[in-house]
């Protein structure tokens, strides 16, 4: 029981990732995530040494533009994940949002109001399933699939088409960015992510709902005979990655200056595959937010990659993504096999 | 019966329950049961497995339902709803196999839900500053807080769990099986931190099967039986052999008919074994053990829980795994793998919760009869309908199955029914060695009768029969020969006869804590 002596100073222990340097010996804990750090890196030198101006600044930074919403998919994620859970609903949320933000704005309805009603559709939806896994003891697949189906038909109830955005408000919001040092600039999506992941990260470590949630995923029956509020937790968790989507929707309607009733099909699993490739466990109770946004950065790298390759079709994404994760559960499997 | 007036008696009860009762699925399992704790004091809670003892603190956790009684916290009445809510109340629960969060760290495990919180959230060096002062008073300064809690060894988890229960400065404080998995040093340093809680006037309701430690711990004890209260006791008035002839209980008359029948036929031993154990045991289960089993006898394992009479027998019969000793099957050397290897050497058990696990509820009686045999034949060669319906048959009088109950799902049948469809199920693949544990627990006494009588009628057929039993009358009863077992060890072997009864097995087992005792003094 001494062996696992790691993290003897510093941030708190349940914290994302140490500092490499400082320890020489690694709890067991961070090894998933440092095993995505790794690919991360192996990916940067791969197609840093493949292609010109692939480590260049505009490459890097658009990673970050270009998957500001699946970040935020991934941190709402994470929370429904390390309760042994999962939802499916995401990638059809995150559509509602956006058409529903497209049409109001369409509409004539101010940004203002609509900024915050369209997170709140997220919310409510997240509410909806949190009930409905808890009250009615739906498995969370089984909720979160129909809350996905559900979702998807609200949007084409609203608008089949395509809606473009005018709406001077919400495109200035979209392209506004500030300087952020060197020949770095930060847009406002990438800045609303990050905050994103802040608060997950604060809410996970510090606060007793983020713990609750891990011991959740650890066993149910547990935390509940450890007198830990777990239904309050397992509803909530659920509207966290409601609001996630909602927010995710509106990020993408920044993006593509639109909202259409087809977008994010299939997002639900780009989310869930960088939560896995993160380190997180789909049977809950170990895993990191921070991880989690690696996770997508891999994926977004990946994607980079082939586009550089530019002979290739960009399936060969799906291709690679499907072998990384494989590999990525199998270590994750190995792992937990000598842990026990 | 009523204890006699001590200090502790004057001081006003911290929690009084009045008529519990509790329902689960059409049984009784716990019928009209009073219990009183006073600051100051260390009740014990006894019984056998089965016995409600769980439950009951269920029924004060909140987390079993009460059908009806009352529940008073300070004289007034409460009902208990949750785990949380009664730590709020200042009662503090350590369950059975301690229910913890194998990957958060041993400090959160001790604090979550009552984390040193500020203003910016969970002040982690206060958190674990609690835990580490939790965790020194049970002796464990050498854990490291920030390690998981899966990286423990199940006596440290144990501890841990313990720790938990007393950061919180508990009124009430309630062990379930707390020494379970602790050695002797760790279990005494336990009893002392008991002790002292209970002299700065914390209310201890204590549950170990362990008897020594009850008796070493305890003021006051409760015993129940079936899920009734047999006695309150105060611990310095009772007899170690009364008490365990009251947790043990006694039967209907109607068997001892079966008694005098067996003793009639008494199996006399050709010497000859069938089944032979030399120095089988496995670290931390049973000591090494030798027992040899003979065609036509039946073996009874007695011991209370704990004793090692389950472990014994499975690890003869690859259910378990011995790490040490060798196992002879009609003199041949035998390693049985598992039960299923076991089972095509024509050795068979039946566990204790065969009856949860073994039974596939949406099977039908017929279907989970067969269902062995089958295994047995492998799934390429299907049992016909025909031949199916022969084996069936074969056991339909034997065990005075209803004919109606065989093609019901078998989740549907009572109790006893499914016991009684498991055993078909063993006997259909015809063993030589049968070695069943507690069959005869929770069910009616119709059903027991049965069961033991097909026991009986299967030594007379030539098996070489285990009959493993909490129930000490059933196995004086059934038995030719009686192994006894005591904390993990066999202490001795009887012959049974017309001077063995079950007070002969209760002095074996209440002489050797004595002895125990006054090693310990």
């Amino acid at each position: 029981m001494t062996t696992l002596a790691s993290s003897r100073r510093g941030a708190p222990s349940p914290d994302g990732l140490p500092s490499v340097g400082r320890r020489l010996r690694l709890d067991r804990r961070y090894l998933p995530v440092v095993g995505t750090l790794v690919v991360f890196a192996l990916l940067l030198v791969v197609g840093g040494a493949r292609y010109d101006n692939f480590l260049s600044v505009g490459v890097i930074a658009n990673l970050f533009i270009n998957n500001a919403f699946l970040i935020v998919l991934a941190v709402g994620m994470t929370f429904v994940i390390l309760t042994g859970g999962i939802d499916l609903s995401v990638g059809s949320v995150l559509a509602l949002s956006g058409v529903t933000a497209a049409y109001l704005l369409r509409a004539g309805v101010p940004a203002g109001v609509v900024i915050p009603l369209v997170v709140l559709v997220g919310s409510l939806i997240g509410l909806l399933v949190g009930a409905m896994v808890h009250v009615f003891e739906v498995q969370p697949f089984i909720a979160t699939l129909a809350a996905m189906f559900f979702a998807r038909g609200l949007c084409f109830l609203i608008a089949p088409e395509s809606i473009p955005i005018d709406d001077e408000t919400f495109v200035a919001l979209a392209s506004w960015d500030t300087w952020a040092g060197g020949q770095w600039r930060l847009t406002s999506s990438v800045m609303i992510a990050l905050a994103v992941v802040a608060v997950a990260f604060y809410l996970l470590h510090y606060t007793q709902f983020g713990r609750t949630v891990y011991a959740i995923g650890g066993g149910e029956q547990s935390a509940r005979l450890m007198g830990l509020p777990v239904a309050r937790t397992k509803v909530l968790v659920y509207v966290i990655s409601g609001t996630c989507a909602g927010l995710g929707g509106l990020l993408f309607a920044m993006f593509s200056r639109s909202g259409y009733s087809l977008t994010g099909v299939g997002m639900e699993l780009d989310a869930i595959a960088a939560v896995v490739i993160g380190g997180t466990l789909l049977t809950g109770g170990t895993g990191f937010v921070l991880g989690s946004v690696l996770g997508v950065l891999v994926l977004g790298l990946i994607q980079t990659i082939v586009t550089f390759e530019g002979t290739l079709s960009s399936w060969w994404t799906k291709i690679v993504i499907g072998a990384l994760l494989l590999v990525f559960v199998v270590l994750q499997r190995l792992l937990a096999l000598r842990r026990s | 019966m009523t204890p006699a007036a001590g200090p502790a008696d004057r001081a006003a009860p911290v929690v009084e329950m009045y008529g519990i009762t509790v329902e689960r699925s059409g049984v009784l399992v716990l019928d009209d049961v009073d219990l009183t704790l006073r600051p100051g004091e260390v009740h014990a809670l006894m019984g056998e497995n089965g016995a409600g003892k769980s439950t009951l603190i269920g029924a004060l956790t909140g987390t079993v339902p009460i059908r009806s009684g009352d529940v008073l916290v300070d004289g007034e009445p409460r009902t208990p709803e949750s785990v949380a809510r009664s730590r709020a109340e200042g009662i503090a629960t350590v369950f059975q196999e301690s229910r913890l969060s194998p990957h958060l760290t041993v400090a959160e495990n001790v604090m979550i839900g009552h984390e040193v919180r500020r203003w910016y959230g969970i002040d982690w060096a206060r958190t674990r500053e609690h835990a580490s002062a939790a965790l020194a008073t049970l002796g464990l300064e050498d854990v490291d807080p920030r390690a998981p809690l899966e990286a423990l060894s199940p006596a440290t988890k144990q501890l841990v769990a313990v720790a938990r229960a007393i950061v919180l400065e508990p009124r009430v404080l309630v062990l379930d099986e707390p020494t379970s998995s602790l050695d002797e040093a760790e279990a005494a340093r336990l009893l002392g931190v008991v002790r002292r809680l209970r002299d700065q006037g914390v209310a201890v309701l204590f549950v170990s099967h362990f008897l020594e430690q009850v008796f070493e711990v305890s003021d006051r004890m409760t015993v129940l039986r079936g899920g009734r209260v047999v006695g309150e006791f105060r611990t310095a008035e009772v007899e170690r052999a009364e008490l365990i002839s009251k947790m043990i209980g006694e039967d209907i008359d109607a068997l001892q008919a079966l008694r005098s029948q067996r003793l009639a036929h008494h199996y006399a031993g050709s010497g000859e074994a069938t089944l032979r154990a030399t120095s089988v045991g496995r670290r931390g289960t049973l000591e090494p053990t030798d027992v040899d089993l003979s065609r036509g006898e039946v073996v009874g394992f007695a011991g209370l829980r704990g004793s090692g009479r389950t472990e014994l027998g499975r690890l003869m019969s690859g259910v378990e795994r011995p790490d040490s000793g060798e196992l002879w099957l009609d003199g041949v050397r035998v390693q049985l793998r598992t039960p299923g290897a076991a089972l095509r050497h024509r050795i068979a058990m039946s566990s204790e919760n065969l009856r949860e696990d073994g039974i596939v509820a949406g099977l039908t009686a017929r279907e989970n009869i067969v269902l062995a045999l089958q295994a047995l034949r492998g799934w390429s060669r299907p049992l016909s309908r025909g031949e199916q319906d022969a084996v069936v048959d074969t056991y339909l009088d034997a065990l005075r199955l209803s004919p109606d109950d065989l093609d019901r799902p078998a989740g549907e049948l009572s109790g006893g029914t499914q016991q009684k469809v498991l055993l078909a199920r063993l006997l259909a693949t015809r063993p030589h060695v049968l070695i069943l544990d507690e069959p005869t627990r929770g069910i009616d006494i119709g059903a027991k009768l049965d069961i033991q009588r097909r026991v009986a009628a299967l030594a007379g057929d030539g098996v070489a029969v285990v009959f493993i039993s909490s129930q000490l009358e059933e196995v004086v009863r059934l038995a030719d020969r009686i192994v006894v077992l005591k904390d993990r060890e066999k202490i001795g072997e009887l012959s049974n006869g017309p001077g063995v009864t079950v007070d002969t097995i209760v002095e074996m087992i209440a002489a050797e804590l004595d002895e125990l005792d006054d090693e310990g003094s």
